[in-house]
Order: structure tokens, then C-alpha cells, then sequence
């Protein structure tokens, strides 16, 4: 690991108000991808903030019936909590399909959001890749990319989002609370918070320098069958190829979000007007753009889709 | 993020470091090409960090860097040697420890980041006198082969038990509105952050179920 300076913040405001203050800032919370991209020094932060103690782990209630999940809550907790596997099972569905027991119970909420790709390219310092060295090309493209995206890629990078949870709070709508470091708040949908690698695969969110999670809040219960289907290589403690979040109606209606296909978690509203796991996967899938080793997972989808609305059905 | 020039180079100018022939100051000023052709960073001065932890009962007062990751500061600084370095990833799970009664990879969190915290290891679960039920059950059913996996696999199958017992899902727990079964399959999941390389799983489900009073008779283990 690269020689940093470490310091606690006091309050989000001030975590973020540091993070701006001291150049090569980041937070600190769980640390279990921090700190495995730090040894192998892809990630090389000169001042870390611990934002471990800021009170930020509660999940409660809100007005209008949703719940506000303390960004610093751990993944076991947010997966054990009895509001949440009643209300929003897909939530701790997902949760529990990621990761190991020891790493859930360090992983926050929040960091889990942040959580960098596991591309082998981005992984290797000695392969050219341009999220982890603008400019240095993309040696995924033509290279071993069987578990890549196929959708919203560019030229530059066709990494995946590895996050299970972002996928299942894709699917429920959520929000990330955040403080920025002029202390002014804000809101912002999921579906606007991770971005699509373009030309700049390097900035993977839209939160501004400095801007630090505070909360992700759920609406209201939505009801219905909930379900996070994940296919992987081994039956635990592995990424997905693709994964599936539905919340399926008793009408046959649902919400779909995917996993594994994209730079985020994907999902294509207009294809929960369609029905039919052919009709919502080709329109979720359109504009697939698929190497000789992943394009396996068109059918993948559709198949994974089938599974999930034939369960749903019960 | 990866801006390579470190903030103490505005002490070493470009100029005064081609004079002086410092190889190691030189590789400071160079451009991120040049590093990755294999000349270091110089070691970067930072100050050490006052750490209080509470190991196996006993309370401990550490200066460390605060690159030292929790891992680190057991073995190399309190040598407490029983928590093993197998990949220092999280992917293993040798280095298992309990803090403040969740099991977590001790090599994937700093020690400041647990300033006042509660770290079990393998030595504060039992002694040779006198074992932990799991240690002597780890013993009876041949949970091991090399050993070295051992005390992380032993600090986490404590945890796994009391977890179930918690009421804390898993990926293959049925309904979610009902607390988990003390089942193997149950058990077997939740140790999937565990690798043992010599292949003792099924000895080592074998000790958990004795510890958590499961008759695996007809289950698939």
C-alpha cells in the first residue's frame, strides 16, 4: 500500500467538507474493496476519512411508508432486517447472493453502491485500461471478456457493475441521500446514479468531488413476489454472469432489473409493459452488443427471465 | 485518484532531484510510465497512529502506521500468530477474526479503523487445557488437514452457528419472514468465505454439526 495519512470525520458535512479540503481524499467505511485495490495499488488515496463513526447505521422508518437505510448499515444488517425481508425480500435477496459471511458483515450500504468493477483488466496494472488509466486503451475488448457487459458499452471499456444490492434497489426505485461539501443535501434516483463508461469510464457515478452518502431510501412497499435470481459459476461467494431482480405482480406484471450486463444495474421500463420473458428480454436486450465469449448471455437472460415469472407464478 | 505526485514532492523540485542522484527521491518527479517500468516510489513519511484494541479480553495499546490492517497488527505486533496471511484479499477467509461479536477478514480493515473494538482470535476462543467446544470437535471430526486454514475456518464456524441462531438469513434460507434452520445446508453456505485447499469440508461440517447438536443422519451433507 501506497503511505497515507488517516483521519475520522466528525459529521457527513464534515466528512465531505474534508474530502475537498486535503487533495487525493476518500472515505473510508467497510474497506473490503478499498483495501484489496489499495494493496494491489489501482487505488492509491493519499488521506483516508474514516466515516465509520458518524451514527449513520440505523435503518427507520419514514413518512409515506418507505425506509431509510443508514448508508454506514452493514450488509448483514440491512439483509436481516425483519422490515426489509418482509417489505422488499428482493433487498435481502440480493444481498445475500453476494459476497461471503465475513464480508457482509463489513460492507456498508453505501460502499456496497461504490463498489469498483471486477474486470480482470482493471484488476492487472500491467494490462492497458482506460478506468483505471484514462487513455491507456481497453485490453478487454478482443481480450478474455466472457463475464463483461454487452449493454451500453463503448469503446473504452465494456466493465460490469458488480454490485448484486445496486441491482434489487435499481428494481425498488431507491434514492441516495448525500451531503456535498458545501453542505447542501440532495437526492439521487438510482437510475441516475451510476453511469454509463462513455468516454469516460473512469467517473463512475454522478456524485460531484467530495459529495459523500448519507442514506438510500426505499419507497413505500410495492407488495408482490419478490425474487433476485442470480447465475454464477459456483453456487456461493462468486459474481454473477447475469443476475434477475423482479417484483412480480399477482396480475403477471412486474419490474426487472439485471445485473451482470451492464456498467449498472440495467432496466428498461417499457419492457414491464410487455409480457412474456421472450418479448421483455429482446426489448431489454436491445442493442446488445456481444463478444464470441459473452454472448451467451442473451439467452441467459431470456432463460433466467422464464425462471423467475414461472416462480413467481408459483 | 491516481494522481502519482505525492504532495511532499513540492519539497523536491525537479531540478534539485537531477542533481542529486537520489534514485529513490527521483522516481517521485517521474512520470506514472517510468513507475511502472519498476523504479519505486520512495516510502512516504507519515505519522504513526495511536490504536487501543481489546484482544481476547486483554486491552492492548498500539503506535502504528495506519497502513497496518487488523491482520498485520495481531500477528506481527501483538503476535498473535493463530489468525493466518493466506491471500490478504478477503477471498480465503484464514484470517477470520471476531470483532465486537461479527466474524469479518481481518486482512481487509486497518487496525485504526477499530480503535476500542473487541477482537476475538482464535487464541482468545479456547487454550490447549482447556479447548472451545468447536476447537475439540474440529479435533474429533478431523476438520483439518495442513492446518492452515484452520483457526480462520474455526473462528468463522463459531459465527456461523451464532448466526443462525441470531436469526440472520442466507442465500439459502426458504421463507425470509421466519428465522433460519440450524440446517447443513445452512452451515455449508455461510462458510463459503472459507477456502481449505486440502479439501476438509466435509470433516469440518461434520465438527459443526456435533457443536450445534444437528443429527445428520439422512442429510446430504
Amino acid at each position: 500500500m501506497k503511505a497515507f495519512t488517516f483521519e475520522r470525520a466528525h459529521s457527513p458535512a464534515d466528512a465531505a467538507a474534508k474530502a475537498v479540503a486535503t487533495p487525493g481524499s476518500t472515505f473510508i467505511a467497510g474497506g473490503t474493496n478499498l483495501l484489496d485495490l489499495m494493496k494491489l495499488q489501482i487505488e492509491t488515496p493519499r488521506h483516508l476519512i474514516d466515516v465509520n463513526r458518524l451514527g449513520l447505521d440505523k435503518i427507520e422508518g419514514v413518512d409515506g411508508g418507505g425506509v431509510r437505510i443508514g448508508a454506514l448499515v452493514r450488509n448483514t444488517d440491512l439483509a436481516a432486517d425483519a422490515r426489509v425481508r418482509k417489505d422488499y425480500g428482493v433487498l435481502s435477496r440480493a444481498l445475500l447472493a453476494g459476497a461471503s459471511g465475513q464480508l457482509r458483515n463489513k460492507a456498508t450500504t453505501a460502499g456496497n453502491l461504490l463498489q469498483r468493477t471486477r474486470c480482470p483488466y482493471f484488476y492487472d496494472t500491467n494490462q492497458a485500461c482506460n478506468k483505471r488509466k484514462p487513455g491507456s486503451g481497453c485490453a478487454a475488448i478482443g481480450g478474455f471478456n466472457r463475464n463483461l457487459a454487452i449493454m451500453g458499452t463503448s469503446e473504452a471499456c465494456i466493465a460490469t457493475q458488480p454490485s448484486d444490492m445496486a441491482v434489487a434497489m435499481r428494481v425498488l426505485d431507491a434514492g441516495v441521500e448525500t451531503v456535498k461539501p458545501d453542505g447542501t443535501t440532495r437526492t439521487i434516483p438510482i437510475a441516475d446514479f451510476h453511469r454509463l463508461p462513455g468516454d469516460t469510464p473512469n467517473i463512475e457515478t454522478n456524485l460531484i468531488p467530495g459529495e459523500f452518502i448519507t442514506a438510500v431510501t426505499l419507497p413505500k412497499p410495492i407488495g408482490g413476489t419478490h425474487i433476485y435470481q442470480k447465475v454464477r459459476d459456483r453456487a456461493s461467494y462468486a459474481f454473477a454472469l447475469i443476475s434477475v431482480a423482479a417484483v412480480v405482480q399477482p396480475d403477471g406484471r412486474g419490474r426487472f432489473a439485471f445485473g451482470g450486463l451492464a456498467h449498472k444495474p440495467w432496466r428498461v421500463e417499457a419492457a414491464e409493459r410487455l409480457s412474456g420473458a421472450k418479448e421483455i428480454a429482446g426489448t431489454v436486450l436491445a442493442g446488445a452488443k456481444t463478444t464470441p465469449q459473452n454472448a451467451f448471455k442473451v439467452p441467459l437472460v431470456e432463460r433466467t427471465l422464464g425462471a423467475v415469472l414461472a416462480e413467481a407464478k408459483g | 485518484m491516481n494522481d502519482r505526485t505525492p504532495e511532499t514532492a513540492s519539497t523536491v523540485t525537479r531540478r534539485g532531484v537531477l542533481t542529486t542522484s537520489a534514485v529513490g527521491a527521483a522516481a517521485a518527479a517521474l512520470p506514472a510510465p517510468v513507475l511502472a517500468a519498476g523504479k519505486p516510489e520512495p516510502a512516504r513519511s507519515v505519522p504513526t497512529m495511536p490504536v487501543t484494541l481489546k484482544v481476547n479480553g486483554r486491552t492492548r495499546e498500539l503506535e502504528l502506521d495506519p497502513r497496518v490492517t487488523l491482520l498485520d497488527a495481531l500477528r506481527e505486533h501483538l503476535s498473535l500468530t493463530g489468525t493466518k496471511k493466506g491471500c490478504d484479499h478477503g477471498q480465503c477467509g484464514a484470517c477470520t477474526v471476531i470483532v465486537n461479536g461479527r466474524r469479518i477478514n481481518s486482512c481487509l480493515t486497518l487496525a485504526a479503523m477499530h480503535d476500542g473494538d473487541a477482537v476475538t482470535t482464535i487464541e482468545g476462543l479456547g487454550t490447549p487445557d482447556k479447548l472451545h467446544p468447536m476447537q475439540a470437535a474440529f479435533v474429533k471430526h478431523d476438520g483439518y488437514q495442513c492446518g492452515y486454514c484452520t483457526p480462520g475456518q474455526i473462528c468463522s464456524a463459531v459465527s456461523t452457528i451464532a448466526e443462525i441462531k441470531e436469526g440472520i438469513p442466507s442465500h439459502v434460507s426458504g421463507d425470509l419472514t421466519v428465522k433460519p434452520q440450524m440446517t447443513v445446508t445452512e452451515m455449508r453456505e455461510r462458510m463459503s468465505g472459507n477456502i481449505c485447499r486440502c479439501g476438509a469440508y466435509s470433516n469440518i461440517i461434520d465438527a459443526m454439526s456435533e457443536v450445534a447438536g444437528i443429527d445428520q443422519g439422512g442429510v446430504d451433507a
